[in-house]
């Protein structure tokens, strides 16, 4: 997604007050960026902690403040700048984390993020963005470009069928249409699940949606959604984060509070930062059980409960 | 506007009353920048002026300050560490003039300081960012970071103050984590470095009114508890809040000054 982020920045960069920074990265990537921004483009350096506190300070000040690093660097690194000089302040910094999820793979833990929006949706104001597809970038950073709080931009990589028209953006978006199980991912990986679920006869076939914009409170879940929750065939969270925090559990808050039971309550979501050995994207999702064969075993059990 | 030897004892007064009222501490390191904050509020920051307290538990001297510039008033301060009040132990988030940002956790202020005078340069803005920070601020990493971001972007534009007491929480500086001298240590970085006595207005003034072709940096040589005898350079007061005989005492020595 990188390509369509330097693209979507590009076309805001002749904004006067924009104003980006980065955690000296982007090399190969955000140089059409650096070079459309000029001085308001600035490398900040191997220094995150300063790298925040400066981009509150020029959002404080009036100007459209990006922030950019590898996921990690630009959340857990400097945490309290997050939250002291960011959230407490509610200033609209935008902070695009690349690598969201196990994206940087084989790097290792260090480079994973798997409880990012988690983390950063405990502090107060903080929304978070998770494009499902390159196509999502233009109206990701719009709308994060037009936000008057507190942003956060997993960046991940588009994963989808050959030939698939991707649906024009929207925080919640139905993917695939079924009369099975309400199936919900979160970003990216739901990608990966479109053409099975599709091949999937009725009545297995998920009612399956993606969702790319958190917390959901902000971005209520869609009616006919519930609806199909109330009446259908139980309810799968798919997302790559640890299950604290994730979207699973405030949507299991939500069905509690408003007293809808689903059939049965599926989560699969991250489950380590550390497995036996290292190895990719896929191979980490595999292991936490986000693969799609493990996803179908999920979907089409109609008898066992998985947690 | 020039202040003379009233204003910085009614000032001093009205910090240990405040104090005194409301049964907090944090005084010595009040009482170590309170000619600083004086000095540079009402003499140096105009209306494009901004300034950042990094060493937010200071936070009863800028009140005061502010207060010595009618900026707040006698009933805000008598609200200091209420239940429901604006004037909290650290600076509030938002609210009063003059305080653009909640600090109190150390090694955030100079970070924020660069931002605001990078927002100014890039907007072409005038106005000078002052930033005051502690001494033994500068035992965390993010403090050194600010100061290369300053100093490789060369922000004329930012002075920051430090308030060189030499006492920190719990301990001498020097003996908790040293970076004496600390002088010697910023020396190397591509800023202009002066060191005052912290105490005295007019070698404030001078520094303050030193050019510099980069981020200018002017360490105030200072005493915790300064202007109080029994809280000169003593730790404790770093947390004591004043008993009725210690304070009335405090007012009859600043009295005679």
């Amino acid at each position: 997604m990188r390509q369509q982020l330097c693209d979507a920045l590009v076309l805001r960069s002749s904004r006067p007050d924009m104003v980006f920074l980065t955690g000296d990265l982007g090399f190969m990537a955000l140089v059409p960026l650096q070079e459309a921004m000029g001085e308001r483009f600035i490398n900040a350096g191997v220094a995150e902690q300063n790298m925040i506190s400066v981009v509150a300070a020029l959002a404080r000040e009036g100007m459209e403040a990006w922030a950019y690093s590898i996921a990690p660097f630009c959340y857990a690194r400097p945490f309290e700048q997050v939250r002291n000089d960011i959230a407490f302040h509610n200033l609209p910094v935008k902070l695009i984390g690349n690598g969201g999820g196990y994206g940087y793979g084989v790097m290792g833990p260090t480079h994973h993020a798997i409880e990012d929006y988690g983390i950063l949706l405990a502090l107060p104001h903080m929304r978070a963005f998770v494009p499902a597809f390159d196509e999502d970038l233009k109206a990701t950073i719009d709308r994060a470009g037009e936000a008057s709080t507190p942003c956060y931009i997993r960046l991940g990589r588009g994963e989808v069928p050959a030939g698939y028209e991707t649906p024009a953006y929207a925080p919640w978006r139905q993917l695939v249409q079924g009369g099975g199980m309400a199936v919900v991912a979160v970003g990216p990986v739901a990608g990966t699940y479109i053409e099975a679920f599709r091949a999937l006869p009725e009545p297995l076939r998920p009612n399956f949606w993606v969702v790319s914009e958190l917390p959901l409170d902000l971005n209520p879940m869609p009616a006919d959604l519930l609806a199909h929750i109330r009446a259908g065939d139980g309810l799968c969270v798919i997302e790559e984060h640890v299950r604290r925090g994730g979207l699973g559990s405030e949507i299991a808050l939500l069905m509690a509070t408003q007293g809808i039971s689903p059939k049965r309550f599926a989560h699969v979501h991250a489950r380590a930062h550390h497995y036996a050995t290292y190895g990719s994207q896929a191979f980490l999702r595999a292991q936490s059980g986000l693969d799609v064969d493990s996803v179908l075993a999920v979907v089409a059990e109609q008898q066992s409960e998985i947690t | 506007m020039t202040i003379h030897a009233a204003t910085f004892r009614s000032a001093r007064k009205r910090l240990l009353q405040m104090h005194y009222e409301s049964g907090v501490g944090h005084i010595g390191g009040n009482l170590s920048c309170l000619d600083a904050l004086l000095v540079l509020h009402h003499e140096y920051m105009g209306p494009s002026e901004r300034f950042i307290l990094s060493k937010g538990h200071s936070a009863g001297a800028l009140y005061v300050t502010l207060w010595s510039r009618g900026l707040l008033s006698d009933a805000q301060l008598s609200q200091f560490h209420r239940d429901g009040t604006l004037l909290a132990g650290h600076p509030p988030a938002s609210g009063l003039p003059g305080i653009p940002f909640a600090t109190g956790s150390l090694g955030h202020g100079l970070s924020l300081a660069a931002g605001t005078a990078l927002a100014l340069k890039l907007g072409r803005r005038s106005g000078m960012v002052y930033c005051l920070t502690s001494d033994g601020e500068w035992q965390e990493g993010s403090t050194w970071e600010a100061l290369i971001f300053a100093a490789h972007h060369r922000l004329q534009n930012l002075t920051v103050l430090v308030d060189h007491n030499n006492l920190q929480g719990f301990g001498r500086t020097a003996d908790v984590a040293s970076m004496s001298p600390l002088a010697e240590k910023l020396a190397g970085f591509d800023i202009a470095l002066q060191s005052v006595d912290g105490h005295d207005p007019e070698a404030i003034r001078a520094a303050l009114d030193a050019p510099g072709n980069s981020c200018r940096v002017i360490i105030l040589e200072t005493q915790k508890g300064h202007g109080v005898s029994f809280m000169q350079d003593r730790m404790e007061w770093h947390y004591l809040p004043l008993k009725e005989q210690d304070y009335r005492r405090a007012l009859q020595e600043i009295e005679a000054q």
